[in-house]
Formats: structure tokens, C-alpha cells, sequence
């Protein structure tokens, strides 16, 4: 069966991750949110851990742990006087010192260390195939109910919250999905990158875009070009497949920058 | 203008804000009907930013009440910061809080004097054309209750006297309640329905004719702010 091919396993679940990557990944760049992007993932390793420990897939694990980092950075942003850089700080490195902690006191099993931390297109399973997919449209279609409130907090909190529109709460969804997100691409990008896929594309999509619609629609393409290109680089020269995704990125980052860009948005602005 | 029988939308009761050992403002009272224009006026730093924040529930008050009578508020802040990393027209803007179809924006944009900016970036206005888009993007929520931090700032002389005939009709048109937040005291006393004049505590309110004669007001601007608003006033009251 085409499944059983592992790279054909890789590729879709890759094309799924660069999907759902775009339109989070433009709301990461927006709202400037790398560094709580980073926070999540380096809490990931705990998730990781935990998984190993009770026998569980570790997207679910991972979700969970990012998922409470996540709430936990909320709360904190609310009641204390310390800015969130400080609290990311905070959060970020005491979770990956208890997630290696953990993995350390886990010498029994064998971890795949290189694999958790740049991605691994051998070890994707079908469930993966099917996490991402559904989880994925899941999150896409939580995102696109509550699209208007984020966009609007994300332009100015006051006018939306003055205008019922709720933004803490959009933004506090918004921070568990992309916990989830997360967790669903640590086996392909691995913990180290996730941040990147969710930035480059997005970044490279702002120098050529006009709206934000649009600027979500360029960062699905790129997103989803850079995968596939990485992956197969990652197939032929037998590198990590998280690294290989994001040079190419990066390259069509680059690539955005020179005067390519002029003939793609000339019409627009 | 008689407008007392119309339904109060917003009330204030001794309202304060308590910031970092400090009442940001205190005691205030104050409350806007339908159809009404309630301006604010006060120094920098007097709190007027921060007494339009109570009254949209921005900031929750540590002492005294708020009655919002109506939840379709529509606000133009002071300043408006977007990250550019957001690339956003007009046209997303206007359809910020509240869906238009092209043809409405067009049409509201056109009453503010920027239906030709429609399709530009916001990145590209400048100060005045973005201060006009704020004032449509208010409007066309068709709100109960307009509150205005500053609106016309940064627009140019002519601009300011058409923007602020604008927020009068709009006033009565959509007979909504309208919280001014202003500098320009000629604009003030010709077409507001009550001043309040604010310096950490309402200093005085009232009508603007009973307001520029009041004490208060002359200590806070200035005894030459007073005389130049007052000639109408003083040619009617010495004329007999």
C-alpha cells in the first residue's frame, strides 16, 4: 500500500503541518509570538518524556504540557508586574531543565535525542497521518470561528474589547492551538525548529503581501514548497528533515527579498 | 437642547482609578444620553483617556460604579499603534468589528472625505487620512455610543471643521450618545450639549455657557482661554 511507504507517510503529514503552519504561523509573526513559540516547544521535551513513561502517543502527551505552559503564561501575564519576555524566560528554560531532568532519570528506554530535536521522517506512523489531518482541520476550522475577535485584539485589544468582541478569550484559544500544533509536528520538524516553520514562511509571505488573507495564503505555499523540497533533500543527502525544511525557507525567504518582490506586488501597492 | 428625555446609555458614579499608589482619577460622575454630546476637557495627564477607558469597561474601576445601558459601543482611541508586521488596508480595517460590503465602506469612507484611500495600506496614510479612517471605521458600526479620543488630531484646518460637523450629524442621525475627548475648546463651546472639565476630578461641568464663566475653568486654561471663547456670550449678555 502507497502508506507503507515511509516517505510517502512523511510527505503527507509534512503537507498537512505546512497547512495548518500558515495561517498560526502569521498569527505567531503578528502578534509577535516567537518567543512564546519557543517556550512551547522547549516544554515539549517534558511532553516527550511523559509519553515515553506511560506508554502514550506523544503528540497527546505534548499538547498537554504545552497546553498548560500556554494557560500557565496567560494566568501569569495577567497577575504579575513581570513583563512576558521575563515570564517566557521563566517558563521556557524551567520546563526544558524538568524535561531533561525526566529524560535523564528515563535511562531505560532508548531515546532517538537527534530525532526529538530535528525531526525524524523514518519514525511517522499512519496515526500520525491521521493526528495531523484531523486535529489539523480541527484547528482550522476553531481558527476561522474565531478569526474576526483575533484579528481585531491583534490590531488594537481596546477597540475589540470595547466592541464585544472578546479578545482574551480568541487569544487564549489561539495559544492551546498552537500548543497542539506543536505537538503534532515535533516528529517531522522535531522540538528545536517548530518555531521556524511557523516564522519563515510567514515572514517571507509579509514581503510580498498586502492583506491578511492573503499574506496567510502566500505562507501556506511557501510553507508547504519548503516541506516538500526539504523532505526529498532530506531523502536524497540522508539529513534531518526539520533543518532541511527550513534551509529551503529560508532560501525562498531570501529569495522574497530581492527584486522578485517588486514583480510580484508591483500590482498591489 | 432639550434632550432630557431621552434614554441615559451610560452612567458614571464616582468612578476612580487606582494606579501604582496613585488615583489615576477619582469621583467621577457623569452620564450620556441618546442624541447628547458630552465633551471632556483637562490638561495632559488629567485623566481623560483613562475616564473614556472606564466608561468602555477597558479598565475596571476600584472605586464607584458603571451602568452601560446598551453594549453597541464604537471607539477611536488616541493612539493607535499596529505592528506593520500586519499588512492591512483600509478596507480590512473598516471591516475590523463588523461586516461591510464594499459598497458600505465606500460609502462611509466617502463621508470622512477617504473613499479614494479604500484599497491603500494603512502603513501608507498619513496622520490626517489615518485619523479620518479611524473616525469612519466608529461610525459605520452604527453605535449607541460614540466615544472619541481626540479625533480630529493630526487632521488639517479645514479637515477638522468638516470632521467635527460630521460627529454632530452623525450625533443626531443616529441619535446615539457621543463622548468627546477634545482640545479644540471653539469646537467645544459651539456644539457640544456639556463640558466636563477634568484634572484628575471633575472640576466642573455643566453647559459650555455656564462652564466658561465658572471659576474652575478659568484657573485650569487661563483667564485669555475664557476670553476667547466668551465674546458670543458676553455680546449677549451685554446687549441689554
Amino acid at each position: 500500500m502507497l502508506l507503507d511507504d515511509f516517505f510517502i507517510r512523511a510527505l503527507i503529514v509534512g503537507i498537512g503541518i505546512a497547512i495548518i503552519a500558515g495561517p498560526f504561523g502569521c498569527f505567531v509573526v503578528w502578534k509577535r509570538l516567537s518567543y512564546f513559540g519557543e517556550t512551547l516547544s522547549h516544554s515539549s521535551l517534558l511532553g516527550v518524556a511523559l509519553g515515553y513513561v506511560f506508554s502514550i502517543n506523544i503528540s497527546i502527551t505534548v499538547f498537554a504540557v504545552s497546553s498548560i505552559v500556554a494557560i500557565l503564561l496567560f494566568l501569569l501575564n495577567e497577575r504579575t508586574e513581570l513583563t512576558s519576555d521575563s515570564l517566557l524566560g521563566l517558563l521556557s528554560h524551567s520546563s526544558l531543565s524538568i524535561g531533561l531532568l525526566v529524560v535523564g532519570y528515563l535511562s531505560y528506554i532508548r531515546f532517538d535525542m537527534m530525532g526529538l530535536l530535528f525531526g525524524d521522517i523514518l519514525a511517522v506512523t499512519k496515526l500520525d497521518i491521521l493526528i495531523v489531518w484531523v486535529c489539523g482541520g480541527l484547528f482550522i476550522f476553531i481558527l476561522y470561528i474565531i478569526w474576526q475577535s483575533l484579528l481585531a485584539g491583534t490590531v488594537n485589544r481596546d477597540i475589540a474589547s470595547s466592541e464585544n468582541m472578546s479578545p482574551r478569550r480568541s487569544e487564549l484559544i489561539y495559544m492551546i492551538l498552537l500548543s497542539g500544533i506543536i505537538a503534532i509536528s515535533i516528529k517531522i520538524i522535531g522540538i528545536l525548529l517548530i518555531t521556524g516553520l511557523l516564522i519563515i514562511p510567514a515572514a517571507m509571505a509579509r514581503n510580498i503581501s498586502n492583506s491578511p488573507i492573503q499574506m496567510i495564503l502566500i505562507s501556506i505555499i511557501v510553507g508547504v514548497t519548503s516541506v516538500v523540497s526539504g523532505l526529498f533533500t532530506s531523502l536524497t543527502f540522508n539529513t534531518a528533515s526539520g533543518p532541511s525544511i527550513l534551509v529551503i525557507a529560508l532560501i525562498l525567504f531570501i529569495i522574497s527579498l530581492t527584486p522578485l518582490k517588486r514583480l510580484i506586488s508591483g500590482a498591489n501597492n | 437642547m432639550v434632550k432630557e428625555h431621552n434614554k441615559i446609555l451610560l452612567e458614571l458614579t464616582d468612578a476612580g482609578v487606582y494606579r501604582s499608589n496613585r488615583w489615576l482619577v477619582r469621583n467621577i460622575t457623569l452620564s450620556v444620553s441618546e442624541g447628547e454630546i458630552l465633551t471632556i476637557i483637562g490638561p495632559n495627564g488629567s485623566g481623560k483617556s483613562t475616564t473614556a477607558k472606564i466608561a468602555l469597561g477597558i479598565l475596571k474601576p476600584d472605586a464607584g460604579s458603571v451602568i452601560l445601558h446598551t453594549n453597541k459601543i464604537a471607539y477611536v482611541p488616541q493612539n493607535l499603534a499596529i505592528d506593520w508586521t500586519l499588512p492591512l488596508r483600509v478596507i480590512d480595517f473598516m471591516r475590523l468589528t463588523n461586516k461591510m460590503t464594499f459598497q458600505e465602506v465606500t460609502e462611509v469612507l466617502d463621508m470622512t472625505g477617504v473613499a479614494s484611500l479604500i484599497n491603500k495600506n494603512l502603513r501608507n496614510l498619513s496622520g490626517g487620512e489615518f485619523q479620518r479612517v479611524l473616525l469612519a471605521r466608529a461610525i459605520a458600526t452604527k453605535p449607541d455610543l460614540l466615544i472619541l479620543d481626540e479625533p480630529v488630531q493630526g487632521v488639517d484646518f479645514t479637515g477638522e471643521i468638516a470632521l467635527y460637523n460630521l460627529i454632530n450629524q452623525v450625533s443626531s442621525e443616529l441619535n446615539c450618545g457621543t463622548i468627546l475627548i477634545s482640545h479644540d475648546l471653539h469646537f467645544v463651546m459651539s456644539a457640544t450639549d456639556n463640558v466636563i472639565c477634568l484634572n484628575g476630578h471633575i472640576c466642573c461641568s455643566g453647559t459650555p455657557k455656564t462652564i466658561v464663566q465658572s471659576k474652575e475653568f478659568i484657573d485650569l486654561f487661563g483667564a485669555s482661554a475664557a476670553q476667547t471663547l466668551s465674546p458670543y456670550e458676553h455680546d449677549h449678555d451685554h446687549s441689554h
